[in-house]
């Protein structure tokens, strides 16, 4: 019961050497059940996300939700995927056929990359590796690439524009994430999940850094194209968006994709900010930090639910504006006021360096109230101003004045 | 052979055929996308290479950053994705001279070079490569100088493309 992947792993060695085989080729086969067992397991989770969220919404939208199938209807998700699977792929005249195909498997593969470097307990983890914030990152980006090859391959406009939305949207709200990634980053002296979330003993970043977790949480919100920020697939303007021409199975990898991707955030933003498997008895018993790091996950991913169900779409302008002139600018204060402070406490005792941490971003939010305050009443005071719809243009006779 | 040495000649291959891909495919968009195929192998190189901190930036600067804004260009500008013109222009053996010229002199200049009889030497896994890496960048005695200079050609081409999107009000 002490750590079960570890006396597995020492067993399959046995077991291997025994057959003869050579240590390298023992860590490759390790490898390939890892990878096989972690996607495996993930995967399943994925199926089981979709009922979580029909779920979820069906109470939000004071509705039952899946009731028929099982208990809570919890068969429902299976009856889901049968369906996608019987139904007729289509490809649209003039789609590019091996593009056109790619992307769904593109927006799976990325977000089951990601699980490699989250670390589900202290010894159960993908791959320890010492960048993996950064990997975080570039999966991320090759996630990007997926949408805009799913919009130019569709052969449709709408596809297009959404995919062209879908990037602005992810390129633009990728600056404050990676900004407030650096946070952690800067208070464990280390860029792997793993160390980050050891080193958040005996408190959690978001109490050093509550405004980082904060920005984070909405910029994901971002990331994932979910309400408020779904404009990649506005029903009343572009239909559906990139994902328009796929039917099936391969509209089923993108929904599954985006249920997962939404779930796997969430676990990054629980390593980074709320410990991830850290919780009273985890260092001895690894099991339950999954449980405690799987717990986290999910409350966070219920809160993305909540937002996504209870707030109306924003404007693209309005998205825009709101990340390269309100989130970036608080994001860079922030990670320049905590790298400054960080430096400059070096000796402190604990509790006084989570305290003044703790107070200076406070202060920072209070500021940016006080500046977003002082702006809105310019605002309303521009907005109420009389304003003519349209001038008259003068008339000839006095325009052309010649006495 | 060791699993390594398999997984190195699979990345090679994919590698130079996903070159070989860009420069003799007809549609743009198709080209840029085996590019980015051939940056992805560079990266898996780096990783068997124990890079992993280059590994993970070729794919967010060359990926995420430089192939997106290609495959942007190229879907904006009119027609461009569909144009199937001639790959060659008449100025072809010019090009192959000189090319042929860069790739022998290369050859050359690599066989004399006693690196590629070197045997390599497994990384010790406590080396923390990044602090090193990071405080070479910013210790006078090595990349201090290439490093502000690159800062401040970075904070130029900002400057530059925060003026040429001004509308002069």
């Amino acid at each position: 019961m002490g750590d079960p992947v570890a006396l597995i792993s020492q067993w399959l060695n046995s077991l291997l050497m025994g057959w003869g085989l050579s240590a390298g080729w023992v860590v490759v086969i390790k490898s390939i059940i890892g990878v096989v067992v972690l996607c495996t397991v993930v995967l399943i989770l994925d199926i089981f996300l979709v009922w979580v969220e029909r779920k979820v919404v069906a109470r939000f939208q004071d509705r039952l939700g899946p009731n028929r199938l099982g208990p809570f209807g919890i068969i429902q998700p299976i009856a889901d995927v049968i369906k996608l699977l019987i139904k007729e792929d289509i490809r649209p005249h003039g789609a590019d056929k091996f593009v056109y195909n790619l992307p769904p498997i593109i927006a799976l593969a990325t977000v089951l990359a990601l699980w490699a470097v989250v670390p589900l307990a202290s010894t159960i983890v993908g791959s320890e590796l010492d960048v993996g914030v950064l990997y975080v990152v570039a999966i991320g980006g090759i996630g990007t690439l997926g949408i805009i090859m799913a919009g130019w391959a569709s052969n449709n406009k709408y596809a297009l524009l959404g995919a062209f939305r879908t990037v602005a949207l992810i390129v633009s709200y990728e600056v404050p994430l990676i900004i407030t990634l650096l946070v952690p980053v800067i208070l464990a002296r280390s860029m792997g999940l793993s160390t980050i979330a050891e080193k958040q003993d005996p408190v959690w970043y978001v109490v050093i850094a509550p405004l980082a977790a904060l920005i984070m949480f909405i910029s994901a919100q971002a990331e994932l194209g979910r309400a408020p920020f779904d404009l990649s697939e506005a029903e009343s303007e572009i239909v559906a968006g990139f994902h328009i021409e796929y039917t099936g199975m391969k509209f089923g990898l993108f929904y599954a994709g985006e249920l997962l991707h939404a779930l796997t955030l969430s676990g990054i933003i629980s390593v980074l900010f709320f410990g991830g498997w850290r919780g009273p008895g985890a260092e001895a018993y690894p099991l339950l930090g999954v449980i405690y790091f799987f717990i986290k996950a999910f409350i966070i991913y219920w809160a993305i639910m909540w937002l996504k169900y209870s707030l109306p779409r924003i404007r693209i302008d309005h998205m825009l504006d709101f990340n390269w002139k309100f989130l970036t600018p608080l994001a860079l204060v922030l990670v320049m006021v905590v790298a400054l402070l960080d430096k400059l406490m070096v000796g402190f005792p604990y509790w006084q360096y989570v305290a003044i941490m703790l107070t200076a971003n406070i202060v920072l939010v209070l500021l940016t109230l006080n500046i977003l305050r002082s702006r809105a009443k310019g605002e309303i005071k521009r907005v109420g101003e009389p304003r003519p719809v349209a001038t008259p243009p003068p008339p000839s006779s006095i325009s052309s004045t010649s006495p | 052979m060791t699993p390594a040495q398999i997984i190195f000649l699979i990345t090679a291959i994919v590698t130079l055929g996903s070159a070989l891909m860009v420069v003799t495919t007809r549609n743009m968009v198709h080209a840029a996308l085996w590019l980015i195929l051939s940056l992805l192998g560079v990266s898996v190189t780096f990783v068997l290479l124990e890079a992993g901190f280059l590994a993970v930036v070729q794919v967010v600067i060359y990926i995420g950053a430089i192939a997106i804004l290609m495959i942007f260009a190229i879907m904006l500008t009119r027609g461009i994705s569909e144009k199937e013109g001639p790959q060659i222009n008449r100025n072809w053996p010019w090009a192959l001279l000189i090319s042929l010229a860069i790739f022998a002199g290369l050859a050359w200049m690599l066989s004399s070079w006693s690196g590629l009889s070197t045997q390599i030497i497994p990384l010790d896994s406590r080396v923390d490569t990044i602090s090193q890496l990071g405080q070479a960048l910013v210790s006078p005695n090595h990349y201090l100088i290439p490093f502000e200079v690159a800062s401040v050609m970075l904070l130029a081409a900002l400057i530059g493309a925060v003026i040429i999107a001004w509308d002069g009000k």
